[in-house]
């Protein structure tokens, strides 16, 4: 019955082909560690965040004079809305903490690197539309930080020259964030950005999928096939790793809840302090502070004397990691038969990078701005030397097969 | 790559200490334990905050049978006991003061209360509604230490009394005898923090009710979906 009837279907619309391209006879590498945990995990709070938000969306006004009070009424009145508009925030910085593990990944153990550059290129992309959309979903609530850290961002397009002003009165509809400012970025976080997101997972997974997972060896699977044509060192992606993924996603619900039910706020880095105070746009808060996962990239920002210049030095901070593919010149992927070089670099690049972080929570203090000078410097200096130094480490013999360590 | 690992963590670590202090100025603020489960505490500070805050702050998003039914209280109990300014139960508490004339009066609107714990923290509401002092030059006769300037006046002044404030050291001495004792003043704060915490987020005691249950929840699965993920995976070296 049931045969016959996917005969059918598949006749029409390829159900059984697509089902085992992807998941029954897609082959993956044995050795994925706890590092491979993070892209399916991405994928969840992605449903997470569309699940709710749609559920938000049914009480919350984008209406400068009722937004504030409508995320309250979700809070206190709709039946489940706290627990509704917690999952959304709380899932918000998941999904940076996720992201970013998952881009470390890629790091370390080459994954972006030849065959596989249109795979990073396509989570780049998805990156930079992750980042548009938390912006524009941090209005809403129409807090003091809401309006003040949108007034900061958005002026910073009014650097550019000649077109600059022009450019940022164009995003914000008024001359100053405002009512029209609001319902834009309300539509652009709803609808607008969250198609691209969708469309830019599909491809990123097909992309995948085309030519195969990496591993924490960087070893190509697909060189050593048995006589079926099936890789030696790959299993079947169901029912191993849909087995092992729910083993991670149970671990990250239960991490995830003990934020969302007992530190929602997380001391103020999830949910700002000042975002409890509505948006006044004739009081400017003592430290306009963009939410942490931001802050690498406002740290390189204010490290730069000139705006202009500084909003160059944001916008090439995040232009290298797109070039990561081009830049990397060893032969080698995964870290662990990396040569010293590689190794200091990126160890270099890390700490950097979570310093800037951190300094972009601070006030800018002569002192927290030259260290962020210092390690913007790091920062630059990981990727704009990496030809060099990756072409001459002394790399170690890459083993035939994956290991099981 | 160990190294690597541990820097990463040591970096996550260092994010989850505490934030910036930026709210209080570098003044020392006195924390005040909240307990959301202390209902006679939250009915002492709902009527202290009905009486004393609510003739000009609103608490617009906060409805009274929430309240009511949060705290303990039957509805006839919050109308007899608890409703001045309204005469439906299921009203928010708002207030008669118009916007421009608390203006006029005050130098500013006072602040919608709701989620001012949220805002200003439940330290320096504590240290704020104990630091009031005698100062001639301000309109209402009274400074506040954490809250420079604040057009508010000394409204809890008949059970505090007044404070005197030393410039050079700092430190706050009797001006006046209040109708309470130090230690009966300073329970009557705490006890309309405690409320004043609770308006903040009246879910609150629902989400750590809830969180438990998720969380067994989630650890009994995990005892089924690990030794799953061993069964399958037993063939696999």
């Amino acid at each position: 019955m049931f045969a016959s009837l996917m005969g059918w279907v598949d006749a029409r619309f390829p159900a059984t082909k697509m089902w085992e391209d992807h998941l029954s006879k897609y082959y993956a590498p044995k050795n994925f560690n706890f590092w491979y945990f993070f892209g399916s995990l991405a994928m969840l709070v992605l449903v997470l965040q569309i699940v709710t938000g749609i559920f938000l969306t049914m009480n919350y006004k984008p209406d400068a004079a009722l937004a504030f009070a409508s995320v309250e009424y979700i809070m206190r009145d709709v039946e489940w809305g706290w627990l509704i508009r917690y999952l959304h925030s709380t899932g918000a910085s998941a999904f940076f903490i996720v992201i970013y593990l998952h881009m470390f990944r890629g790091l370390i153990y080459g994954s972006y690197k030849q065959p596989r550059e249109l795979v990073w290129l396509f989570g780049m992309f998805l990156y930079m539309a992750l980042m548009a959309e938390a912006f524009l979903g941090y209005l809403l609530p129409w807090g003091q930080m809401s309006f003040w850290g949108a007034q900061v961002i958005i002026s910073l397009f009014g650097a550019l020259p000649v077109v600059g002003e022009q450019l940022a009165l164009w995003i914000r509809g008024d001359f100053v964030v405002a009512d029209a400012t609001l319902n834009r970025f309300f539509a652009f976080h709803v609808i607008a950005v969250p198609l691209v997101i969708l469309g830019l997972v599909a491809a990123h997974i097909i992309a995948l999928h085309e030519v195969g997972s990496n591993n924490p060896d960087g070893v190509e699977i697909k060189k050593k096939k048995d006589s079926n044509g099936i890789p030696l060192d790959g299993i079947p992606f169901h029912p191993y790793y849909s087995v092992k993924d729910i083993v991670g996603v149970v671990v990250f619900l239960f991490i995830f809840s003990l934020v969302l039910f007992y530190a929602p706020e997380f001391d103020g880095w999830f949910l700002e302090k000042d975002n409890f105070v509505p948006a006044d746009p004739l009081k400017t808060p003592e430290h306009i502070v963009p939410l942490w996962y931001f802050t690498p990239f406002y740290a390189i920002l204010r490290a730069v004397p000139d705006k202009l210049m500084g909003v160059m030095a944001m916008g090439g901070a995040q232009a290298l990691l797109f070039l990561l593919p081009w830049l990397d010149r060893s032969p080698v992927k995964s870290i662990r038969y990396r040569g010293p070089y590689f190794r200091v670099a990126l160890t270099l690049f890390i700490i950097s990078f979570l310093a800037l972080g951190y300094l972009g929570t601070q006030p800018a203090t002569t002192l927290y701005t030259n260290m962020a000078r210092v390690f913007s410097i790091i920062y630059f200096a990981f990727f704009i030397l990496m030809p060099f130094y990756t072409s001459i480490d002394k790399d170690k013999a890459v083993p035939e097969r994956v290991t099981m360590k | 790559m160990r190294t690597l690992i541990s820097a990463l963590f040591i970096g996550l670590m260092s994010i989850t200490s505490s934030q910036v202090m930026a709210a209080s100025g570098g003044i020392h603020l006195d924390p005040v334990e909240i307990d959301l489960s202390d209902k006679a505490s939250l009915q002492r500070g709902a009527q202290t905050f009905v009486n004393y805050c609510l003739s000009c702050h609103q608490a617009s998003y906060m409805r009274y049978n929430r309240m009511g039914k949060d705290l303990g209280l039957t509805d006839t109990q919050v109308k007899e006991n608890l409703m001045f300014a309204s005469d439906k139960v299921g009203d928010t508490m708002t207030v008669a003061m118009r916007a421009e004339d608390a203006k006029k009066w005050f130098g500013v609107t006072p602040p919608d209360l709701s989620v001012i714990s949220r805002a200003r923290g439940t330290a320096w509401l504590n240290t704020y509604l104990r630091t009031f002092y005698l100062d001639e030059t301000k309109a209402m006769g009274t400074n506040n230490v954490v809250f420079k300037d604040v057009g508010m006046p000394h409204v809890l002044w008949q059970q505090q009394g007044y404070l005197h404030h030393d410039e050079e050291t700092g430190h706050l001495d009797s001006a006046s005898q209040g109708d309470l004792s130090t230690y009966d003043y300073n329970t009557m704060v705490a006890d309309l923090v405690n409320f004043l915490a609770y308006m903040g987020e009246p879910s609150k005691i629902q989400r750590l009710e809830l969180g438990k249950w998720v969380l067994l929840y989630l650890f009994l699965l995990f005892l089924v979906v690990y030794p799953m993920k061993k069964a399958f995976w037993k063939d696999i070296h």
